[in-house]
């Protein structure tokens, strides 16, 4: 029966009547009085040396209020990044500087050179066009491969452009080459994980005050995590503690990640407030956030998987270049190391794993976290190893996988890459996936498409992620320059109702909805009787923020907790009140009873005591009720699932169809199964845009050929086929008190492989089966290629 | 975008007295100039707008053909000649996306002459007439190549008017981004004689594939043309498609839009 409030409901997302009502509000909508705009001036070129700027003629334009280019930013920090990377060899990583504005030098096509604040936005521009900028122009390295083979060097002080070369587990390595040497089967193949480009709905804005009464900035801004910000852009930038700096991240449409990192639009826009004594804003256009936001993936793989002759896994080797572009952006380093690296066992047992990741500087866009980060780079290159073994072995794409499983019996299972999943049934998320995907009726589908012309595929993938991230000691030990933990704070009200504050972000998520329906489950009252509160430092307490699909892990803990803390002082109270002893004080449905009698007090009735605390113990107890926590998780979550995909393909030309797509997925408990299965439908859409349509395309002269959207195809309704998704296997998670998983990322994670792994299938029955590969996105012109071959 | 003045002449003798003076720019839907001056690639000083002339606006059938204004936009050519020239309607009701059609007009879209842009392949397959204030042009005459028309400085279209075939189909395959033609087949048959043009694959703009028009007035059927090779030299090579794939496609489009022609 399902539920209409609480824990398990399908509540309607609270947020979506101001969404779609036109009424949120986003960081573009805040204006401050007496606010400047500014424009950046940035490089048209992907590598050269700054010979002079001459700012005279723009700065004489009247309303010009002033021109800062990185000579005014000599003596500020530069933006940092998160996570230090050790090398196979021990040694840190090659950390180049990445100041807020060019010095010296520009390394990619949109690096910043001047900002021009003017009292308008257009004002700004025009005296922009009155910079003279002279750019000795230096070879461009775009290429990962000539860029670790001896091509112009990104960065001249660091001497090479390999930012590391890392082994893991490096101690395995011997006994992995070993292993692979001597398999009776090693299936190979190389793969480029496609370069993306975020496209967040919202383009990327900052406005930047600066209070003069009391020396605080304010930064509102487009993030995923407002209080990371306020550290990173205070201690390492700008130098402002954090007790004079807020930053509010309001309404925010769409991050995937891209909203993550401090950007140096973030860090310009306060430090030119607190000079100018006036608010700056910068809103992004759409072309600049094309060469501005963090791009994603950009992997280039070799994998080999060795198997024993019953199509049993022995090995896995694979080597990556992982594209870093010109900076290190936020979290760059720990995306193809330990969000990739560990991810490398899949649901299966292998017992020997080995990785190389080499990160390497280009004049590109810095690449950083998208959308499952790290973990979809790792579930595409295995799964489809796993079915160019399968066709090479000749054993069903299924068959080989369910012999490979981890066993439900197995856990929880240490993988060899470090990694221990508390819990997870893989053959019940693929029988599941059997049943929804019909694959029965393969065959007669098989059939029709034939009959009009095309080549039909099934293709299908398990994955497995990592995510809730994360335990901070853990995360301390691998180079993480941030705790990982989540923050929540419960006021209740004298009146009953509930303020729920959180350092997680909601930037599309549905948190307005999902937190309070875990509050009204344990307080059994109304979920309307419960607001959150987020994204403002001045209101939350400390929190780390939304990514790595850890909302309701972690910071849906932290409220459990706080509200556990709420629960037991209001038990106190109540005790109190029906003058008895809190021991035996029972609390469910919004009723406090004396076991064993007929006293009751309602939930508001404490409350009320609790702020008019009349008859009160005030001797032992504090009046109010409002309790913080602080949750560390112990372990990641480990969502995993099979997905499923059948796509006709047109011979004659190349195009794709997805004709159908199924996900049977294991999130562990839900907490709203419509949010769950909008999560799952987003990740997939998002999924086939990586897979059919999206690519970030350089020319060898770094410009970004694919820099708008006449030529960077994002994925539309009429792309996208009906999907079935399916939630029902169900092993909560054993380490957090939820039970839930991470559900934000799956469909990111695991559709990829599912839909080239179809089109191979597509190709392969309808005579192409020298087709083995294509690298994504599978465009007409791609695929007609590869059958031309 | 700079600074511009917009005009919104009522009739053609203001408007064309308007784009006499000097840095005038003729816009009708602006789905393509407002992008462009967004991007401060273009800087006209004043804009004469042509859709609020009600003379230039409208579809109106007589005895074999359809004479179109060229202000009306794209969706509206899409319901209006729905029965009248099928093919044209469903080139029309594809062009770009309902925000694109409820703006963007045929004139514009003739006169702009992107290489990938629909119309230019309907009107040239089409055989139409292209009607200015000052004179007329036959479809051929009037397209020159990559975004140039016979048009003159400060001359405009009026109206286009199509000869209503006896069968034709316009067969486009989408650019994923833009969905713009990758390439566009249109394909005429009118009195036995076969005409094909084709948008979005050469170098030089829109143009007729003749051997595969004196091929199908013989044999109006896909095989008439299995025989043809379309040569890859001088067509477009981009991120979506190289030269061969779209020579390919030409030929494909072409036996497709034979296929369905009606």
């Amino acid at each position: 029966m399902p539920k209409d409030f609480g824990f398990g409901a399908s509540s309607k997302r609270r947020e979506d009547v101001r969404f779609l009502t036109g009424n949120g509000r986003y960081t573009d909508d805040i204006n401050v009085y007496g606010q400047a705009y500014v424009h950046f001036l940035r490089s048209d070129v992907a590598h050269g040396t700054i010979k002079s700027i001459n700012t005279e003629r723009a700065a004489a334009h009247p309303a010009v209020l002033r021109i800062f280019t990185g000579a005014d930013f000599a003596s500020v920090g530069g933006l940092p990044c998160g996570w230090q990377v050790t090398d196979r060899f021990g040694e840190p990583m090659k950390e180049p500087a990445h100041p807020v504005l060019a010095q010296g030098k520009v390394r990619h096509v949109g690096d910043p050179i001047a900002a021009i604040v003017a009292e308008s936005a257009a004002e700004a521009r025009d005296a922009a066009e009155m910079i003279e900028v002279d750019i000795e122009e230096l070879p461009a390295v775009i290429d990962m491969r000539a860029a670790l083979d001896g091509g112009p060097l990104v960065h001249d002080d660091l001497e090479t452009n390999l930012c590391y070369d890392w082994g893991f587990i490096e101690d395995n390595k011997d006994e992995v080459d070993a292993a692979i040497k001597k398999a009776p089967h090693v299936t190979r193949l190389d793969l480029t994980n496609n370069r993306l480009v975020p496209n967040a709905m919202e383009p990327r804005v900052a406005v930047g005050d600066y209070n003069s009464s009391n020396d605080e900035s304010i930064l509102y801004t487009t993030s995923q995590n407002p209080h990371v910000i306020r550290l990173l852009m205070g201690a390492f930038v700008l130098s402002i503690p954090e007790h004079k700096l807020r930053v509010v991240a309001p309404d925010v449409g769409g991050g995937f990640g891209s909203k993550i990192f401090h950007y140096a639009e973030e860090a310009f826009c306060t430090f030119a407030a607190r000079e100018l004594k006036r608010a700056v804003k910068w809103t992004a256009s759409r072309s600049e956030s094309f060469i501005t936001d963090a791009h994603g993936r950009d992997h280039v793989t070799t994998i080999e998987l060795a198997l024993d002759h019953d199509g049993n896994f022995i090995a896995i080797r694979t080597s990556t270049l992982a594209n870093m572009g010109a900076y290190l952006s936020t979290f760059s380093t720990s995306v193809p190391t330990w969000l990739h690296g560990t991810l490398m066992a899949g649901n299966y047992v292998t017992p020997l794993i080995y990785v190389n990741v080499k990160a390497v500087f280009t004049n590109t866009v810095p690449v950083d976290a998208y959308r499952g980060a790290g973990r979809p780079e790792a579930t595409f290159q295995l799964e489809r190893v796993i079915d160019k073994a399968a066709r090479e072995l000749g054993i069903d794409p299924i068959e080989i996988r369910r012999r490979n499983f981890i066993a439900k019996d197995q856990f929880p299972y240490a993988t060899p890459v470090a990694l221990e999943y508390d819990t997870g049934d893989y053959h019940a998320t693929m029988d599941k996936l059997e049943e929804i995907a019909d694959l029965k009726g393969f065959d007669n589908r098989l059939a029709q498409s034939k009959s009009k012309g095309k080549l039909r595929g099934l293709g299908l993938n398990c994955y497995i992620e990592a995510c809730g991230l994360a335990p901070s000691n853990l995360v301390g030990q691998l180079g993480a320059r941030a705790g990982l933990y989540e923050s929540a704070t419960l006021r209740v009200n004298a009146t009953g109702s509930v303020t729920v504050m959180t350092g997680s972000h909601s930037h599309g998520q549905g948190h307005e909805t999902t937190f309070p329906q875990v509050v009204s489950e344990m307080l059994g009252i109304a979920e309307d009787q419960i607001n959150l509160q987020h994204g403002d430092t001045a209101n939350t307490p400390m929190g780390m923020g939304t990514y790595g699909s850890r909302s309701i892990a972690v910071g849906g803990s932290a409220i459990l907790r706080a509200t556990e803390k709420i629960i037991a002082k209001a038990k106190k109270i109540a005790a109190h009140l029906m003058e008895a002893s809190a021991d035996d004080v029972e609390f469910s449905d919004g009723t406090f009873r004396v076991a064993g009698t007929d006293k009751e007090v309602a939930w508001a009735d404490v409350c009320l005591a609790a702020y008019v605390p009349h008859n009160y113990p005030l001797t032992e107890l504090e009046p109010g009720l409002e309790e913080t926590a602080f949750y560390d998780p112990t372990n990641f979550t480990y969502p995993a699932g099979a997905y499923a995909c059948e796509v006709e393909v047109d011979p004659e030309t190349g195009k794709v169809d997805i004709c159908s797509f199924a996900a049977a997925d294991d999130f562990g408990r839900i907490v709203n199964p419509m949010v769950v299965d909008g999560q799952v439908h987003g990740g997939i859409a998002q999924g086939i845009g990586q897979a059919m349509l999206e690519s970030a395309i350089y020319d060898e002269d770094g410009q970004l050929l694919s820099g708008s959207y006449m030529d960077y195809a994002m994925p539309r309704a009429d792309d996208l086929p009906s999907m079935v998704v399916d939630h029902s296997c169900q092993t909560p998670c054993t380490h957090n008190p939820l039970g839930v998983k991470g559900c934000g990322e799956a469909g990111a994670i695991g559709s990829p492989p599912a839909i080239v792994n179809a089109v191979i299938d597509a190709l392969s029955r309808g005579g192409y089966s020298h087709v083995d590969h294509i690298d994504m996105p599978l465009s007409p012109h791609r695929v007609w290629e590869a059958i031309q071959t | 975008m700079y600074d511009f003045a917009v005009e919104r002449p009522t009739n053609l003798d203001d408007a064309s007295r308007l784009l006499a003076k000097d840095e005038t720019q003729v816009i009708a839907g602006g789905q393509t100039l407002i992008p462009t001056m967004k991007s401060r690639l273009a800087s006209p000083k004043t804009l004469v707008s042509l859709t609020g002339i009600d003379e230039i606006k409208g579809v109106s059938p007589s005895q074999g053909s359809v004479t179109i204004g060229a202000a009306t936009r794209h969706v509206d050519v899409a319901n209006e000649t729905r029965t009248l020239y099928p093919a044209l309607a469903s080139l029309a009701a594809n062009i770009g996306d309902p925000a694109v059609r409820n703006r963007g007009t045929i004139g514009g879209s003739l006169a702009n002459n992107d290489p990938s842009a629909c119309y230019p392949a309907a009107a040239l397959a089409g055989d139409a007439e292209i009607k200015t204030q000052e004179c007329s042009y036959s479809a051929d005459d009037f397209f020159c190549g990559l975004f140039e028309t016979a048009l003159s400085e400060g001359e405009f279209i009026t109206e286009i008017r199509f000869p209503i075939p006896d069968r034709a189909s316009y067969q486009k395959f989408e650019q994923p981004a833009s969905r713009f033609a990758l390439v566009g087949v249109f394909v005429t048959q009118k009195s036995g004689q076969v005409r094909v043009a084709v948008t979005g694959a050469s170098e030089e703009g829109v143009y007729r594939w003749k051997e595969a028009e004196q091929a199908l007035s013989d044999d109006f059927r896909r095989e008439a043309i299995a025989d043809l090779i379309v040569p890859a030299e001088g067509k477009i090579v981009d991120i979506h498609g190289s030269a061969a794939y779209r020579a390919h496609l030409v030929k494909v489009l072409t036996g497709r839009a034979v296929d369905s022609a009606h």
